[in-house]
Parts: C-alpha cells; structure tokens; sequence
C-alpha cells in the first residue's frame, strides 16, 4: 500500500460573543476589581452569575456583591499545565466559593505543590495586572490565611460596560486523508488523475473517498482517468477570495474528466470568462513543482455532445 | 406504544490511530457488518441516524462524507446528532414511536487520533466563563474525584479497583483497546492517574432497531427498548453537587429502570470516578453486572462510546446472557448530560 498522507491542520478563529446585561456587569466588575454575583427569587447568590435561575429557568439580574475571598471546595493539582492554561507553573485546578456565594467558580491555585492545598482551605483573588472585562481577569488563586474581605456593596452599575468577550480558540491536528484520497493525492503528485470503480454499479469516482455513495460498499479498484475533461457547469466569480492571487471574474467549473462518473471541480483559465460554455473540451495545466492542476484550459477539440455528459451533471 | 427492540450491534477494533482508513473507511465495515447480520440492505431502512462530532475531526460538516458509507443514493431519511451516537438512538427510537418507520440503522464514530482530545473537549465548556481558561476533560474529572474522595465516597485504592476491574473484563473483548493487566500508572490531573482515565481511540459502532414482529424476523431473542431518557444538569460546575448525578437517576427513573432489578449495567463512565457516581445514582449493588465489556475505561470512542454501552448491554441479551439490563451514555463534563435506557428480552 503506498504511503498514507499526513499534514498539520490549524483551526483557529476568534470566538466573538455579546454579553447580555449579567454577563456584561459580572465581567466589567472584574475589570475594575468588582466580584458580583447574582440573586435568586429563593435568596441564593450564585457566583459566577448566569441570567436564568438554573432551578426555576427564571430570569434574574439583582447583582450582589461578594468577597474576592474564599473556601476551595474541591481541587485537582495539575503538574503539567498546557496551552492557554491560566498559569504555566504546576497549579492547582479549583473550585472556589467566594465568601457571600452559594455556588463555586472555578479557576486556577497558585501554590508551591499539592501538600499546600487541601478543600476547605482559604484562598484570595490575584488580580491580573492588565484587565480587559474578561475570565482572565482573575490570573488565578493564590492561599489566604486572613480574614473575610468586606464587599463594598457595589451595585454593578458600571460607566463604560464590557458588551462583548473575544475568546481565541486554537485547535492542532495531524490530518490524514485516509487510503483513497491519499493514493488519489500520491497520483497526482505524478499528474495522473486516479479515481476508483465501484464493485457494484461500477461507477468510478474522481476524486475518490473509499466508498460509493450510491451503494455504500468500498471502492477498491483504481482507475486513470482523464487528463482531458468536459465542463459539465459552471459559474462565474467576481467576488476576489482573501489571500487567493487569481484576477476576477473567473470561472469555477465542474469537470468530468474522460472515463471518470463524477465531475470534480477546477477553475477554468486561458479561455475570455465569458466564452466558457457547457460542454467545453478542457485539459488540466500543471506548474512547476505543485502537486495538483493550476487551472484547466480548452484542448480546442470539439464541443462534447449533451448526451455525452447529462448524468454528470 | 409500539414494541422497539435492538436486534443488530457491531463495532470496529478501536485503537490509538487509524492513520490508513479516514472516517468513512473506517466506519464502513461496521455499517455492512450490522446489515449482515440481520440481512437487511441500505434500501430496507426506514430511517438513519448517526453521532459524531466535527471537532474531533477538525472540519465543518464532516459527517455529511460519511454518508457515503451509508448509500444514501436513492435518497434516504437521515438525521445526524452532533452529540454520541446514544443520541442519535433516542431520535431513531422516537422516530420508531411514530410508526414513520419499522426499522432504524443508528451509527456513531469518533476518531480522536488527529488531534489532542483534552483540548478539543474544552471547546464544549461555557464560552464565557470556563473556555477561556482550558481546563481540559482529565482535569475537570479529577475536581469531581476529589469531591468524591472528600465525602467519603470512594478513595484512591477503591478507584484503582474499578480500573483493575474493567481492563479485566475487557481481556475477553476483542474490540477493546485497553486488555488485561494494566499498570495504574502516574498522576495524570491529581487525585486521577492514568489508569483512572480512559484510553484515547478511534472507532465506531452501529446498531439496528426494530419494531414489533419485524424485530422478531431479524432477530431471535431482541433486546426490547423498555423506556429510554436523557436529562441534563446546569453548565455551571460550581453549581452542580459533583458527587451526585441527578439527571442520571431522573433519566433512570423516566426509563423505568427502578421498576424492576437489571441483571447488568453498562456504564458510560470514562473516569474510575464516575462509576462511583453512576452506581449510586443508579442504586446498582453488587448483585448486577457492570461494564462486563469493560466499559468507556477499555475503550472510549468519542461520539460512540455511549451507543456501544447501549450496544453491549444489547448483545447480552441477544446471547441469552442478560434478561433485564440498564445501559448509560454521558455526554458534557463531569457527568452533565445523561441517558438511560433499558432493554429486556423475551422470557426464556
Ligand atoms: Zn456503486
């Protein structure tokens, strides 16, 4: 079996979310040094504050004050921390019921190892040097031994409100494109195009997955196909992708390369946008050391005949 | 209400990586393995659900490709849960209910190898308050341990005994990734070690669900869905008593499950702890047969690993080995979100 294809794959995106009123003032008190928690109809303070009562589903917002200090009420010591963790030294995961709350929050404890923490111990709020009206506002725990800090009865009223959290979300992954695809990639590393026949209805797929859709059994036999084509539809592009150095308008065609039963797509180039038609005989264009065709362009034969191509439409 | 039985189950090997086969190569053999064995063709099918998740496998909409392995050409009903294939079964069972179908493929497939698991769960966690901070799967299961610990309900040893106890069981499924005897190893998130947590795998499973005299055809001794319900408790993990599991036993109860006694239990319990839980909540004692495949702790297949308790706990009583059993799935952190179902077969 020739080799399977690995790559990195990043997905990576800003999670961009509006805070609503109890979100909002929960994270501008941070900012400004402010823990708030909100009150239920029955008279719990729950710390972080959410907008329904988790019990009743109940709407609230009656923002309360409580103390950035508090008891661990139970805690997990991570001795390797990992990317985009609060802190990058051995720390101590924990759920923290600061004094006024009924509920615990949870964040990281700053301590000197796992024999420095125990449930019920009392820890304080550290705050982050820069805050923005976000979680990591609070860089973490840290142990307190003194006494119970007074809240000053703020009211979470606040000028100049956090409306909205970017929460960057990275993910890393080795993709692998699995046995099909990577023998359809190796082959066009060669510029050959090769699908596969279905055992059954004997269709041959290009690009192929491994299995027929039509008749859900493995696709196992390889075919070359092409390296002409027919475009079996297209459209035109004027709209200039991000990043893509390719002048619009252009055209982006499904192409049914010969001897293949399903189009594959390609962009179609060294033809006047306008003049690309149903039915156009075109041929792939290869450059220099890449490892699929750039475009396709017309082979300058004869239009294929409708009936040569309906199915593949 | 219509009489709906599991009659099909199979699963794949499941094992660290599966580098050679992508999603729909891997999963296709388990759907043509379910078919065989109650004889049925793609075209039979009334109604098709499947579990998966596009985290796992980093693209949007990637269970649309593995469609393919399904033969959705002439065009089927389909409906696809981004959640455990556990899911995807109540819809299939619902659908069932309706009489808009007498029979169901249900499939699920997680593939967890191209990327970091405990950093792609996190993506499911309260985008405000919690995602930010990363506290990853294994971490948030050894704050629910310690609580345990600190209430008395279990210690570091009893843990170990689960661990010990599952892998043990799991030496007579082939299917598992984690067999035999296994070293209890270092602390992965303190109080959890390694052998507390459950491998990383790729794999898949697929059941088949009938109704009535159908599921009597296709199968010689059905595993009748008796009731099944799922329930979920606030996102918020300081909201939440970590020791208990409420929506488990709400789920259980809604399911039928305290009716009468099960024989077995199979418990989507990926962390030693949460068997713990699970089994209280569940009031399950030493009478009933847990995890005898070896449970979520000798293979965990995201996305599958629940369909494959309802899976098991379904084949049991295809061979005649159970009568009455409970099966489990769990999804979100710490035991959020549960279900349970309950399976009889007919009176031997
Ligand atoms: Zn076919």
């Amino acid at each position: 079996m020739p080799e399977v294809l690995k790559a990195p794959l990043t997905v990576e995106f800003p999670f961009t979310r509006s805070l609503g009123p109890v979100q909002s003032a929960f994270l501008t008190g941070l900012r400004e040094r402010v823990v708030l928690g909100v009150r239920t109809t029955d008279g719990r303070t729950l710390v972080p504050p959410v907008e329904y009562d988790p019990v009743t589903a109940e709407e609230i917002r009656d923002l309360v004050e409580v103390a950035p200090t508090g008891t661990v009420t139970t805690w997990a010591w991570n001795h390797a921390p990992r990317r985009g963790q609060p802190l990058d030294t051995p720390f101590a995961w924990a759920l923290v019921r600061l004094d006024g709350a009924d509920t615990a929050l949870l964040h990281a404890l700053d301590a000197p190892g796992p024999d420095a923490v125990h449930t019920g111990m009392r820890v304080r709020v550290r705050w982050a040097e820069e805050r923005t009206g976000a979680i990591t506002d609070i860089a973490c725990f840290e142990p307190y031994d003194g006494s119970s800090a007074e809240p000053a009865g703020h009211t979470g009223e606040f000028e100049d409100t956090v409306t909205g959290i970017v929460a960057p979300a990275r993910l890393d992954y080795t993709y692998s494109p699995g046995r099909a695809q990577s023998a359809y990639i190796n082959a066009l590393s060669e510029r050959r195009n090769v699908g596969e026949r279905c055992p059954s209805c004997r269709k041959v797929y290009v690009p192929p997955r491994g299995a027929c859709p039509r008749c859900g059994v493995a696709t196992l036999e390889q075919v070359e196909v092409g390296p002409g084509g027919t475009v079996t539809t297209f459209c035109i592009v004027n709209i200039k992708a991000k990043n893509l150095d390719i002048e619009v308008p252009y055209v982006y065609a499904h192409i049914a390369l010969d001897g293949a039963d399903l189009a594959l797509h390609g962009r179609i180039g060294g033809i006047p946008y306008d003049q690309v038609r149903m039915g156009l005989r075109v041929e792939p264009v290869w450059t220099e050391g890449a490892r699929f065709p750039d475009h396709y362009r017309p082979t300058g034969e004869a239009d294929a005949d409708y009936d040569t191509y309906r199915e593949l439409l | 209400m219509r009489d709906i039985a599991l009659v099909a189950f199979a699963q794949t090997d499941h094992r660290r990586t599966s580098d050679e086969h992508s999603e729909v190569e891997m999963l296709m053999p388990v759907l043509h393995q379910v078919l065989d064995r109650t004889g049925l063709k793609t075209a039979d099918i009334g109604f098709t659900c499947s579990g998966s998740s596009d985290y796992l496998a980093g693209r949007a909409f990637s269970f649309t490709l593995a469609l393919d392995g399904v033969g959705a050409w002439p065009p089927i009903s389909e409906s696809h849960v981004e959640m455990d294939g556990a899911w995807a079964l109540y819809e299939a069972w619902t659908k069932l209910l309706t009489g808009d179908a007498d029979t169901a493929l249900v499939y699920a497939y997680g593939k967890s190898s191209p990327g970091s698991v405990r950093d792609v769960l996190t993506r499911q966690l309260d985008p405000y308050y919690v995602a930010p901070l990363w506290p990853d799967s294994v971490a948030l299961a050894a704050l629910q341990a310690q609580a345990l610990i600190d209430a008395g309900h279990t210690d570091e040893p009893a843990l170990a005994g689960v661990a010990a106890r599952s892998r043990r069981d799991a030496a007579d499924n082939s299917h598992a990734q984690l067999r035999g005897s296994i070293p209890h190893g270092d602390y992965l998130v303190r109080p959890l070690r390694t052998g507390d947590c459950p491998p990383i795998g790729d794999g898949a499973a697929a059941v088949i669900l009938a109704a009535g005299d159908r599921a009597r055809e296709l199968c010689e001794r059905p595993a009748w869905i008796r009731g099944t319900d799922h329930r979920i408790e606030a996102h918020g993990l300081g909201v939440r008593d970590l020791t208990d599991s409420p929506s488990t036993r709400l789920a259980a109860e809604k399911a039928g499950a305290f009716e009468r006694p099960v024989d077995t239990a199979e418990l989507h319990a990926p962390f030693t702890s949460q068997e713990v839980v699970l089994r209280k909540a569940l009031r399950l004692d030493d009478s009933v047969r847990v995890n005898p495949s070896g449970g979520a702790l000798a293979a965990n297949p995201i996305m599958a690993a629940g369909l494959i308790r309802i899976g098991e706990a379904a084949a049991r009583i295809h061979r005649g080995e159970s009568d009455r059993a409970l099966a489990h799935a769990t999804s979100g952190p710490c035991l959020q979100q549960n279900l349970v179902a309950v399976l009889e077969g007919d009176p031997r």
